[in-house]
């Protein structure tokens, strides 16, 4: 059977500052009927970049430079606007990796959907709406005759995410481009996602390339896996020898990121006072209570994991404890000492102690300021440093957190890589010389490699500066690997809390077990055994069937 | 009726032509993408910046006719066309030698110039230039009656039609020279509303920044007002206060231009205020104000060392705008008679007292002219001001992505 999609030695290129500079150099990719083929890398690797050439597609400043996108026997690079349109949405279809910001919030989920069908002259509208309800029942979507009716934003994340899968099937195309699907879901919602895909992909044998850096959900998606490295293609294999016999040295590194893990801590003394205790808090926006009577404590030198879905309450009470959002019941305490309800009242010495390290290193650092104005300034502000005393802690600073201080002093935050401003981040926490950090997701949107350079970094500054930490995150395997204790909560309330080493024990609460076991593994069966295991005829409601 | 007829017969020429053109290309090149995938508009386009630059050599070739009554009908014609020309061309050079010399950052930022750009900030430098120096370079006084030269000499310098070498731009009705008029007018005109435009932005944008760091009631009321003051229109609205203070001035004791900056400064930072509390409020959901605030940072450090950095590219842009806007509200004013008074020459009393010769047009164009000056003068700055202000935004909404 000849191979429905053939890129030969494409070269693609990006214009910035008035030159041309390589994003992709002379890969080749070959896709049959029915095949999915898994991309894999970091960010900047140019997966998304290779999957929209497959359309014949370059980003706005981009050309493809040379080589060739094939397409079932018509040349897309050099095929005309015309013919294009023709196939685009027809033959070709496109997953975006938001689909909150790519369905368009005017219009009811399916006008859009059935645009592409009528516009191809594929269906008549009521046909392709007649369709489109199939699709969505197909795909597990609750209310199927109902819900295409709905506004983008009256449907959940993970729903949105169905029908857009629903949508690019609509013409029933050849082959579908997956632009990390999932990677701004949950780990329960994920389940659902690519439970969906694999099986609508399978039920039209339909060719898909999957986008993705979460290595343990190419592994359940893929037949084949191919990993990019800034451009260049790493090595291509079918996914079960890849996982079990990577080649090359970059592909082992990727998979030997999750290894990463902290030896236990003895247990706290009993009696000892907690560094922050959080005492039966309730707060609210507007009138919606978010938290309801929240407790549990944190103690010196320790790693404390708040774990949860979005929308479970674990960064409202990060709010609670830096003043941001006065408790509407309850209080916080430090030292054993009672903090005023909002910052506002707080005085220098308490905000010092309790600092804080944001998601978005991007939005968390001033980008017209320089590296060493952003962190001298906590030193100024509470340690009273100017002039050669301010730059010796900086440098200080910035090789604490292995920058060299020469080198990034007089850079701009837009001057650095996303792991470098997390450290930053983490450099301006630590000028306070405070005993509490806060870390808000502060992983999450890095890539494994630069991530786990994180958690090491924040590690040994525990170890050596005995800072006490409480890390949100939804990601089990960070928690596995920097936390001590564990506070699982949901809906605002905390539903289970104890030390690391019993969370991961079982017998667990029905919220955590399923929590755990949504966590994707590396192993390819993992996906059809769970399937199995839950049952696949609710797999759409998994999450509320097992409450 | 057939000129209508006309001008419909000509545009579907252009259309049939652009279609032939379209096709005749795609025929010729078959696997050129450019012809290929080209939007009929597109080709229209085409045709029409053909006709329109044929149409342009036309009239400067009208101007150079041997027969000087024809010549003398487009002289300005042809001298706006040459000027333009020469202008472009010393546009290209500056940009030229701006890339050449200076530091890195400002060989990179002439690089990324577009020409138009370079066209504007020239122009700015020269009207700065004349409004700086006027009392050099301009040959006579602002409000200079040349004794002994007749009133009402014709612009072009050329005495066969009633000009006078001495005065190229000609004089007024009462004999004072008009390009030394026009060149005062830019001190008076542009730097007025240079420090109107100032003050108009420390208001509103020290307010609009307040307003969204403190949010709550100082928002609302401040924002209220706001409405209220936008509500009216705002010409009128100068207008009834300069009548006002037309009575007040001399009472007091204060110059009715003081007056005039203040009400306009209050009037247009209005505006800036919207701005600078919309811009603000994107600011300050970020992260890094989150930060600050939990550091304990007083207000004036967030507004002034956190805010402001953010904000500076769309007040900037808005800056020129704004300048713009002032600029012609002040122009405005003085051509209905309150604003800058005479014997000071500024462009608008200028337009208002030479606006009778245009009734001139159709038999002697040159004397038209007169008034067009100071208006093209106007027109000019503000065309200039504009290229600058969208090449900034370009820079600035380029940065952000």
């Amino acid at each position: 059977m000849s191979n429905l999609l053939t890129i030969n030695d494409i070269y693609i290129e990006g214009r910035s500052d008035e030159v041309w500079s390589p994003i992709i150099n002379g890969v080749n990719l070959s896709l049959k009927r029915g095949e999915v083929l898994g991309l894999i890398g970091e960010s900047g690797a140019g997966k998304s970049t290779l999957g929209l050439a497959a359309m014949g597609y370059t980003r706005d400043g981009c050309r493809i430079s040379s080589g060739s996108v094939n397409f079932d026997g018509i040349d897309l690079v050099s095929a005309s606007a015309d013919v294009k349109r023709g196939l685009l949405g027809k033959r070709i279809a496109y997953v975006a990796q938001s689909a909150a910001a790519s369905f368009n919030p005017a219009h009811k989920i399916i006008d859009q959907h059935t645009e592409a069908p009528t516009q191809h002259g594929v269906m008549v509208r009521a046909e392709s709406s007649e369709d489109a309800m199939q699709l969505y029942e197909r795909l597990r979507l609750p209310n199927p005759h109902e819900i295409g009716f709905r506004y983008p934003h009256q449907v959940s994340g993970g729903q949105l995410q169905r029908a857009m899968t629903a949508m690019a099937m609509a013409c029933r195309p050849d082959l579908i481009i997956f632009d990390e699907p999932t990677t701004a879901l949950d780990v329960t919602t994920q389940i659902e996602v690519l439970a969906a895909i694999r099986k609508i992909v399978e039920d039209f044998d339909t060719a898909a390339i999957y986008i993705t850096h979460d290595l343990a959900v190419v592994a359940q998606m893929a037949d084949r896996v191919k990993v990019l490295l800034r451009g260049d293609e790493i090595e291509t294999a079918d996914t079960r020898q890849m996982l079990a016999n990577p080649q090359e040295d970059y592909t082992k590194s990727l998979w030997a990121v999750r290894s990463f893990e902290r030896p236990a801590k003895p247990a706290v003394h009993t009696g000892a006072t907690p560094v922050v205790s959080v005492r039966g808090v309730t707060a609210a926006y507007g009138k919606v209570d978010v938290l309801s009577d929240v407790s549990f404590d944190m103690h010196a030198g320790r790693t404390v994991a708040v774990v949860g879905e979005s929308g479970s309450g674990k960064s409202t009470a990060a709010r609670c404890i830096t003043g941001l959002l006065a408790p509407r019941q309850g209080h916080v305490e430090f030292d054993g000492a009672q903090l005023p309800a909002s910052y506002k009242q707080r005085d220098k010495m308490q905000l010092r102690q309790a600092q804080m390290i944001y998601q978005m290193a991007d939005t968390a650092l001033n980008p017209r300021k320089t590296i060493a104005e952003i962190i001298g300034r906590p030193v100024q502000f509470y340690m009273g440093l100017t002039g050669r005393a301010k730059t010796k802690r900086v440098d200080e600073l910035l090789t604490q957190i292995e920058l060299e201080p020469s080198q990034y002093r007089d850079r701009l935050p837009s001057e650095l890589s996303g792991g470098q401003k997390q450290r930053v981040g983490i450099a301006r926490a630590l000028a306070a010389e405070p005993k509490f950090i806060i870390c808000d997701e502060v992983t999450s949107a890095l890539d494994q490699l630069v991530a786990e350079g994180i958690l090491r970094l924040l590690a040994d500054l525990q170890d050596t500066l005995g800072l006490t930490y409480m890390f949100i995150t939804h990601d089990l395997a960070t928690v596995k690997s920097i936390a001590d204790e564990v506070v699982v909560m949901k809906d605002g309330r905390v539903v289970e809390q104890g030390p690391k080493a019993e969370m991961f024990q079982p017998p667990h609460h029905p919220y955590t077990d399923l929590l755990l076991s949504s966590v994707p593994e590396m192993d390819p069966d993992w996906l059809t055994n769970l399937l199995e295991e839950r049952g696949m005829e609710n797999i759409g409601d998994a999450a509320v069937g097992k409450m | 009726m057939s000129g209508f007829v006309t001008v419909v017969l000509f545009f579907v020429g252009m259309a049939v032509f652009a279609w032939a053109f379209r096709s005749v290309a795609r025929a010729l090149k078959p696997d050129e993408p450019v012809f290929r995938d080209m939007p009929y508009a597109t080709a229209f386009g085409y045709i029409f910046g053909l006709v329109a630059i044929m149409g342009a050599i036309w009239l400067y070739a009208l101007s150079r006719d041997a027969d000087p009554l024809v010549a003398n009908k487009y002289f300005f014609a042809g001298k706006a066309m040459e000027a333009f020309v020469l202008f472009t061309i010393a546009a290209w050079l500056f940009r030229v030698v701006g890339r050449s010399i200076g530091t890195n950052g400002s060989r990179k930022l002439f690089r990324q110039m577009p020409l138009t750009a370079s066209f504007g900030i020239l122009m700015i430098i020269l009207y700065s230039i004349a409004a700086i120096f006027a009392g050099v370079i301009a040959p006579y006084g602002q409000d200079e009656i040349i004794q002994g030269v007749a009133a009402n000499i014709v612009p072009g310098g050329n005495p066969a039609i009633g000009g006078n070498p001495e005065f190229p731009l000609g004089t007024d009705q009462l004999g004072r020279d008009l390009l030394s008029r026009l060149i005062y007018g830019a001190q008076n005109t542009v730097g007025i509303a240079f420090v109107t435009t100032l003050l108009a932005f420390f208001l509103g944008g020290s307010l609009g920044f307040l307003a969204a760091v403190l949010g709550g009631w100082f928002d609302q009321i401040m924002s209220r007002a706001v409405d209220v003051l936008m509500a009216i229109p705002s010409l009128i609205f100068a207008l009834l206060l300069m009548t006002i203070a037309a009575v007040w001035a001399p009472r007091l004791g204060i110059p009715l231009t003081l007056f005039m900056v203040v009400i306009i400064a209050v009037i247009d930072s209005t505006r800036v205020y919207r701005l600078a509390r919309a811009v603000g409020y994107n600011i300050v959901v970020m992260d890094y104000i989150e930060a600050a605030k939990l550091r304990g940072e007083g207000m004036g450090y967030l507004i002034f060392k956190e805010i402001l950095p953010n904000a500076t590219a769309p007040l900037l842009a808005e800056f020129g705008l704004r300048f713009c806007f002032v600029f012609l509200t002040i122009a405005s004013l003085s051509f209905l008679g309150v604003g800058i008074q005479p014997p000071l020459a500024d462009w608008g009393t200028m337009v208002r007292d030479l606006a009778q010769f245009i009734n001139f047009a159709a038999f002697a164009p040159q004397v038209a002219a007169a008034p067009l000056l100071a208006a093209g003068a106007i027109a000019l700055l503000t065309v200039a001001v504009n290229f600058v202000v969208d090449w900034m935004l370009h820079r600035s909404s380029g940065l952000k992505s």
